[in-house]
């Protein structure tokens, strides 16, 4: 899960002008805008300007901040899912939320940041993460509504990042890519479950809808007249589409998928337009947005509080295996020459050693 | 905050074999406090979709790399010996396949 919403300076809602070239040395700079005009990626060990490194610490930081904290919605309704067929996938995806905001983290630290840094940042509320986390899922169909509206903003935004020009973050996305399907579909599949269900059930359903709808529409970030940092993130080859152009595939995308579920959008406005070739769409609440942005959306306090208590509570953990693995350090730090040989001949046969 | 564990637990490379008879290939990195560990967590973040049949994990500290601003004088050179590709050599079409 994802959003290029929360891409925004650490005091969001402020508008400073993109940071221009870097002058700190010429020759690295021209050699760095050929390989970007190329298409060609930047790895960890190249020459960086400054304002590139800080840029990308700042958006995958916050994009892992994202998948974590996103696991806090959702796992709330493992405990409560409908069967035990339903509790197991939820648990996949939550699990999933866990391990994308692992690989995003460790492609932040190739860029010298720290593991410690970037959760100090985020438990002190210096870094952001995506805002849709700060509303609350009243309902079971809220946990279909994340996986079909929240799940498919995200897709819609993270397949352009895996051509992005770091290598790092693009690979984490393609691996996120590739798992995100999964969750958008088992959402959309437990929607179509509960519209055969009852008046009750499909209640539940259009109001969970009428709920995120608008929410997710502003995931994709403020219209392009009003995003600072996107001609310099598209400069970079970090950002490939904008967040208007986004928004409307995006849209496009699920007002079939509605109508076969059976749901309204909630914007009269919302229809199609011959000339255009896309929907149009009515006006997006951005002062809310940025409000909950700013800390004052319903869940703000909640979602952070939690986090914290979580990262407290384990810490004993963390301290545990530690003092373990120095106490057995000296005792067997490698295996003994065969067992290196037979884990590395690259002619090797041997089997199962590996794994075990 | 005061977590010295998050500090002091090394990084490691994650390295795994997609399939029986494939290279093993490096596939991300890790914070864990020793390599049981490690393993135990690469299995979690790395292989929840049978993405692997064997995982190895290497100290990232161990590992040397190859500078960026070596790589000319490393791998330039090859470009200029191009008879130690098959396709330098020119063979009689009635040999055939070769």
């Amino acid at each position: 899960m994802y959003t290029q919403s929360f891409n925004v300076q650490e005091a969001s809602g402020q508008k400073k002008a993109p940071t221009a070239a870097s002058l700190e040395n010429p020759e690295f700079q021209a050699r760095f805008d050929r390989k970007i005009d190329a298409d060609g990626k930047i790895e960890p060990q190249d020459w960086m300007p400054e304002a590139y490194r800080r840029a990308l610490v700042r958006q995958i930081s916050q994009h892992a901040h994202s998948e974590i904290v996103g696991m806090l919605p959702e796992g709330n309704w493992i405990s409560r899912a409908p069967s035990l067929k339903r509790k197991a996938i939820l648990i996949a995806k939550v699990q999933d939320e866990g391990g994308h905001g692992l690989y995003l983290y460790s492609a932040a630290e190739t860029l010298g940041t720290s593991r410690e840094q970037m959760l100090a940042d985020l438990h002190s509320g210096k870094a952001k993460y995506s805002s849709i986390f700060n509303y609350p899922t009243l309902n079971w169909a809220d946990v279909g509504v994340i996986g079909w509206l929240v799940d498919g903003a995200a897709i819609m935004n993270q397949i352009p990042l895996c051509r992005c020009s770091f290598g790092p973050y693009a690979r984490a996305m393609i691996r996120v890519c590739k798992e995100e399907s999964f969750h958008q579909r088992q959402g959309y599949e437990a929607l179509l479950v509960m519209m055969q269900g009852t008046d009750g059930q499909k209640a539940m359903v259009q109001d969970a809808t009428d709920r995120w709808w608008w929410k997710c529409l502003a995931m994709f970030g403020p219209p392009d007249t009003d995003s600072p940092h996107s001609a310099q993130a598209m400069r970079w080859g970090i950002k490939r589409i904008s967040n208007d152009d986004l928004r409307q595939k995006f849209i496009d995308a699920t007002v079939p998928q509605a109508r076969v579920l059976g749901v309204t959008l909630p914007d009269p406005e919302l229809k199609w337009n011959e000339e255009r070739q896309h929907h149009d769409y009515g006006q997006i609440d951005w002062d809310e947005f940025w409000s909950t942005v700013n800390g004052n959306g319903p869940c703000n306090k909640e979602r952070l509080a939690t986090r914290v208590k979580a990262h407290h509570e384990g810490q004993w953990v963390r301290d545990a295996a530690l003092a373990y693995a120095r106490k057995h350090q000296n005792v067997n730090l490698c295996g003994t020459d065969q067992e290196l040989r037979s884990n590395f001949a690259l002619s090797s046969t041997h089997s199962g050693k590996e794994a075990a | 905050m005061n977590t010295p564990a998050l500090r002091d637990w090394p990084l490691w490379e994650v390295f795994v074999r997609s399939k029986q008879g494939l290279e093993h290939k490096h596939c991300g990195s890790l914070h864990a406090a020793d390599a049981q560990q490690a393993l135990q967590m690469a299995r979690d973040v790395y292989t929840r979709r049978q993405e692997g049949v064997s995982i190895w994990v290497v100290p990232s500290a161990n590992i040397t790399a190859s500078a960026p601003d070596d790589k000319d004088s490393l791998f330039e050179p090859a470009a200029d010996k191009i008879y130690r590709h098959p396709t330098f050599y020119e063979i009689p079409d009635e040999v055939g396949h070769m």
